[in-house]
């Protein structure tokens, strides 16, 4: 079970919002970069991570839009939100997340409140606003993610299975 | 029940027919990655397999186009790392100032019926020769590099079935952002968008690879034009005629959606920020009285050939106006060079133009032509987000290069039709 508290941001999210192009230098020092996640959403979110606290990233409609760029994803789990949840994502973006084994869970955010204290069951399909006591259901998880999920990425999945075979 | 391209294409790489929603893997035919998403694709290839090594170096394309020649030392080091990557492994490099990866890939690379994957969002460009190109993540162009294939999940169709003929002043790009202001930024999301009917003959390569480019801002995977006779002809005018075949979808081909386009009613249209599907008809850009700081023609959206060419027709023996910027970015050498034999180039400096080197250019906010506070940009790029040109505080306006050569002279956001 995850727990964590909720940190909300509108729709169209672009991966731009997420690790801005400006810092393209600070892609091989993804904890300097860290310190700009999320700057052009909302500059509050990295001041908040780098106090050392962790929030549930969750976002509205085609979340992680734009650029092919994995330091996004990567920034989100490095800012310690082990799951992201959004109304609908990106095609590239939702592929890196689990690559990278971080569960992407497609879910009626409007339902979220901002700061909510937030229960993620992955094997039950549920998301449980605690704050509000309601509980969502998430889109089922496509078969081929649920593999990698398991083995915590694609890397590691390839390297336990010795090739990419489902 | 036939296949549309992208099954196709899918089934002929598969070995078998495959069908929408179906996870299937692929032989990769070209896997690309350019300075911003290399290195982290290197990282991951030794955590894969514990050393820098790739299936085929013919077949996987390192590009320096982002960043080249480079503004500061860590992106220097970064391209010092594509360069020891392709001196390890033998793949092959373009380096700075040879051009974007997605027109180097139709240049050189990429023939019809191919599956080609980039660490670039923008690899569906190549689609346009009917090829099942897309944008992928650094760790699945890791993957790709090494093993030499990839998993997709088999997408649906969205088919634009496009009538007549595109009027005069009014280009491809005014055609996709007409379509993404319509269908949104979501409209095709995880699906193929496939382009047919008699209206395709009608647009140049160069135009096809400009739809193609933004089919990404529909959220679509793929954006595919059938192979046809232009598609030849481009490839022998790049030496390649020999690698040229026909493929288009069966008559009988299911679709998830279907939309007819008549070509004839598209007009000028602008991209307000702070994103692409914001379009408007460019009257109402010109009503609004749009002053531009700077205007970009160039990208892998438009920066080839004919978009060259027809700001050098509307720019010649005019000027840029005073306290507006044109900056112009060729997208490859070749173009750059034909460009400059053609007499564009010197039209669009005598105009007051600044050419930069065959690259991104200021599309991504990391190079040149960055904003200053409040500034507001035309450009003929596919992202006008909040912050792309390297300032959240100022305005990125997207339209055809007409359009921009047009804004250029005025000063404003102004209808290319006035200058035809
Ligand atoms: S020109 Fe812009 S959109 Fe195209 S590859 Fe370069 S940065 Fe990306």
């Amino acid at each position: 079970m995850i727990r964590g508290r909720a940190w909300k941001f509108g729709d169209d999210i672009s991966t731009d919002h997420i690790a801005p192009g400006r810092y393209y230098h600070l892609r091989s020092n993804l904890p300097e970069f860290l310190k700009h996640v999320f700057e052009d959403a909302d500059p509050e979110f990295s001041k908040e991570i780098m106090k050392g606290k962790s929030f549930i990233v969750v976002g509205g409609r085609n979340f992680g839009k734009g650029s092919s760029r994995e330091h996004a994803a990567r920034l989100i789990k490095l800012a310690g939100s082990p799951v992201v949840l959004a109304k609908s994502f990106s095609r590239i973006f939702y592929r890196n997340c689990f690559n990278i084994g971080m569960p992407a869970l497609i879910v009626d955010t409007d339902r979220i409140g901002h700061l909510d204290e937030l229960e993620v069951d992955l094997e039950g399909g549920k998301v449980r606003d605690l704050t509000k006591g309601v509980e969502l259901d998430f889109e089922p998880i496509p078969e081929v993610m649920l593999k990698f999920m398991k083995e915590g990425g694609i890397v590691a999945y390839i390297k336990k299975h010795g090739d990419l075979v489902f | 029940m036939g296949l549309t391209l992208a099954e196709k294409i899918l089934s002929e790489k598969v070995g078998r027919r495959v069908k929408p929603g179906e996870i299937v893997v692929s032989r990769v035919d070209m896997a690309v990655a350019q300075d911003g998403t290399g290195p982290l694709t290197f990282d991951v290839i030794k955590e894969l397999v514990g050393e820098e090594r790739v299936f085929d170096p013919g077949k996987v394309l390192l590009t320096v186009d982002h960043t080249g020649p480079s503004p500061r030392r860590d992106l220097s080091n970064f391209q010092l790392r594509m360069r020891a990557f392709s001196k390890k492994t033998g793949a092959i490099i373009r380096d700075v100032g040879e051009g974007i990866s997605h027109v180097l890939l139709a240049e050189d690379y990429v023939k019809p019926g191919d599956v080609v994957v980039g660490a670039d969002s923008h690899t569906c460009t190549v689609g346009a020769m009917a090829a099942f190109a897309t944008g992928l993540g650094s760790t699945d162009i890791a993957v790709a590099m090494v093993l030499g294939k990839i998993w997709f999940r088999v997408p649906e169709t969205v088919k634009f079935e496009l009538e007549g003929e595109l009027p005069e002043g009014v280009y491809s790009k005014d055609l996709i952002l007409s379509i993404i202001g319509r269908i949104g930024e979501d409209g095709a999301s995880y699906k193929a968008m496939e382009y047919s009917g008699d209206g395709v003959k009608n647009l140049s390569m160069d135009a096809r690879f400009t739809v193609s480019n933004m089919a990404h801002e529909a959220g679509g995977k793929v954006g595919l034009f059938p192979s046809d006779g232009e598609t030849k002809k481009f490839m022998e005018e790049n030496g390649r005629g020999r690698d040229w075949m026909p493929i288009e979808a069966d008559g009988d081909a299911s679709y998830y959606k279907e939309f007819r386009i008549d070509l004839t009613e598209i007009e000028p249209v602008v991209s307000y920020p702070h994103l692409p599907a914001n379009v408007k008809p460019v009257k109402e850009a010109v009503k609004d009285g749009i002053r531009v700081d700077q205007v970009v023609i160039g990208t892998c959206t438009n920066g080839r050939l004919e978009d060259l060419e027809v700001a050098a027709k509307i720019l010649k023996g005019r000027r840029v106006a005073k306290g507006t910027r044109l900056l112009v970015y060729p997208a490859s050498r070749k173009i750059y060079l034909k460009a400059m034999k053609s007499g564009i180039i010197e039209a669009l400096v005598e105009a007051g133009a600044v050419i930069g080197p065959p690259s991104c250019g200021p599309c991504v906010g990391i190079h040149l032509g960055v904003l200053g506070d409040g500034e507001v940009c035309l450009s003929t790029q596919n992202r006008n987000f909040l912050g792309r040109m390297g300032n959240p505080n100022s305005y990125i306006y997207l339209a055809s290069p007409a359009t921009c050569a047009a804004s250029a002279i005025e000063g404003r956001i102004a209808d290319p039709r006035d200058y035809l």
